[in-house]
């Protein structure tokens, strides 16, 4: 059976590269790593999300996007089905994901969560995403969402934002 | 009482703590005493709200009527609510929005630890969740009571004062009654009375790092948990229902 199904359902994993994150638009819903699995079953898609922290206000829009793109794409009646365990974590972000961050001028997460330093706040070097030097400092531990801390370049002086280990 | 009667107290209980610590913490926004601090009080308001929406909704499920997670935060009064009296005490200033912060943050860490081991896959589901956000909440907290108690002879002294008045508010959280008692039974819930010690120490050697003194007292106020408030709370949900209450239905 299984050769349309699959067809589908790598459709769908494609289309889903086009959900954008609402905050960071650069990144793709899949870019997070918060799409945890597509399930094709009696014809309706279901998408099975997780969410990055538990009050992000991204997490509803994200759920409304991705069930308009299903929609667009022929695929009706799609559902979206949130779990939490596995709890969410940076290390679920692609490295392409990484990429467009920095490019963005956001400082991607740096380290594996499974340092128990960098869950308590003691980062490690965490790099300039304008001029890439590492001689930069913690502003505060919460910035503009949820998922972000404050830095400073001490080199270029520029103030940025530091996707933080989660 | 029946288990199940007594699972949705405690998962209100949980959801009131957060609910009702999260809108004090709301009350910051744009007072905080610097930028960054107004946004990290909002940044972990929305964590407990976050929180407080998978308990509600949780509490639903378990009810198994057609209520929604609204419905619980907007159409109970004060003697339905659960929330232990220390989240619903007022800001007043930086140093006693800290302190209060600081107690239930490292009562909130470990109770949580434990709570990720529940045999109730939901409320481990939830815990599992919460602890991340929480560490950074605890991080927060503890720094700045490090730093207002060990800096300047003001903010010391607004510190400790803090610290005694709120201190008579923390013996509640790891008190048991009935509901408790069923469900840590059941292996649902948490032995509070086993979080004391390390509470304790742990408040205690970060305490004396930050040159601030733990009152002797161990007398202290108790109630919410069973709906017996402080009078804060009725004006918490005055603001808090005004809307939903008046305009009955209405969303965005
Ligand atoms: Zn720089």
């Amino acid at each position: 059976m299984d050769t349309t199904k699959n067809k589908v359902l790598q459709e769908v994993w494609e289309i889903l590269e086009q959900v954008p994150d609402p905050e960071i638009p650069v990144l793709s819903a899949i870019d997070l790593g918060i799409i945890r699995d597509v399930i094709f079953h009696d014809g309706k898609i279901e998408v099975v999300i997780t969410p990055t922290y538990t009050g992000c206000p991204a997490m509803n829009m994200i759920e409304v996007n991705i069930k308009s793109i299903l929609q667009e794409n022929g695929f009706q009646n799609s559902m979206v089905t949130t779990v939490l365990s596995p709890a969410w974590t940076t290390d679920w972000m692609s490295e392409k994901g990484k990429e467009k961050l920095k490019a963005y001028g956001i400082a991607p997460p740096v380290g594996k969560t499974s340092d128990k330093h960098v869950l308590m706040g003691e980062e490690k070097l965490v790099c300039c995403p304008q001029c890439g030097s590492n001689h930069t400092e913690l502003i505060s531990q919460f910035g503009s969402t949820a998922c972000k801390s404050l830095y400073k370049c001490l080199d270029c002086k520029e103030p940025f934002d530091y996707f933080k280990c989660h | 009482m029946t288990k199940q009667e007594a699972l949705l107290k405690y998962v209100l209980r949980l959801a009131d703590n957060v609910s009702i610590l999260g809108h004090r913490l709301g009350e910051w926004c744009g007072h905080g005493p610097v930028l960054e601090q107004d946004i990290a009080m909002t940044n972990i308001a929305l964590d407990c709200i976050g929180q407080a929406r998978n308990y509600y909704q949780y509490a639903s499920k378990i009810e198994g009527i057609d209520k929604t997670e609204d419905d619980y935060a907007y159409l109970r009064d004060p003697l339905d609510y659960y929330n232990l009296l220390i989240v619903e005490q007022p800001n007043k200033d930086f140093a006693y929005t800290i302190v209060r912060q600081y107690f239930f943050d490292v009562f909130h860490f470990l109770f949580l630890q434990k709570l990720s081991d529940s045999k109730d896959k939901q409320l481990a589901a939830i815990a599992e969740k919460a602890i991340k956000e929480v560490t950074y909440h605890c991080k927060w907290s503890g720094d700045w009571v490090l730093r207002l108690g060990d800096g300047t002879d003001t903010s010391h002294e607004k510190m400790q004062h803090a610290i005694d008045i709120l201190w008579t508010y923390t013996g509640e959280m790891f008190l048991m009654d009935e509901v408790d008692e069923i469900l840590l039974k059941e292996k649902i819930g948490v032995d509070l009375i086993g979080l004391r010690q390390e509470w304790l120490k742990i408040v205690s050697e970060h305490f004396k790092e930050a040159t601030l003194t733990l009152p002797e007292t161990t007398w202290s106020q108790k109630g919410g948990k069973q709906g017996y408030h402080s009078e804060h709370l009725g004006y918490i949900l005055a603001d808090m229902q005004y809307l939903p209450r008046t305009y009955p239905g209405s969303i965005w």
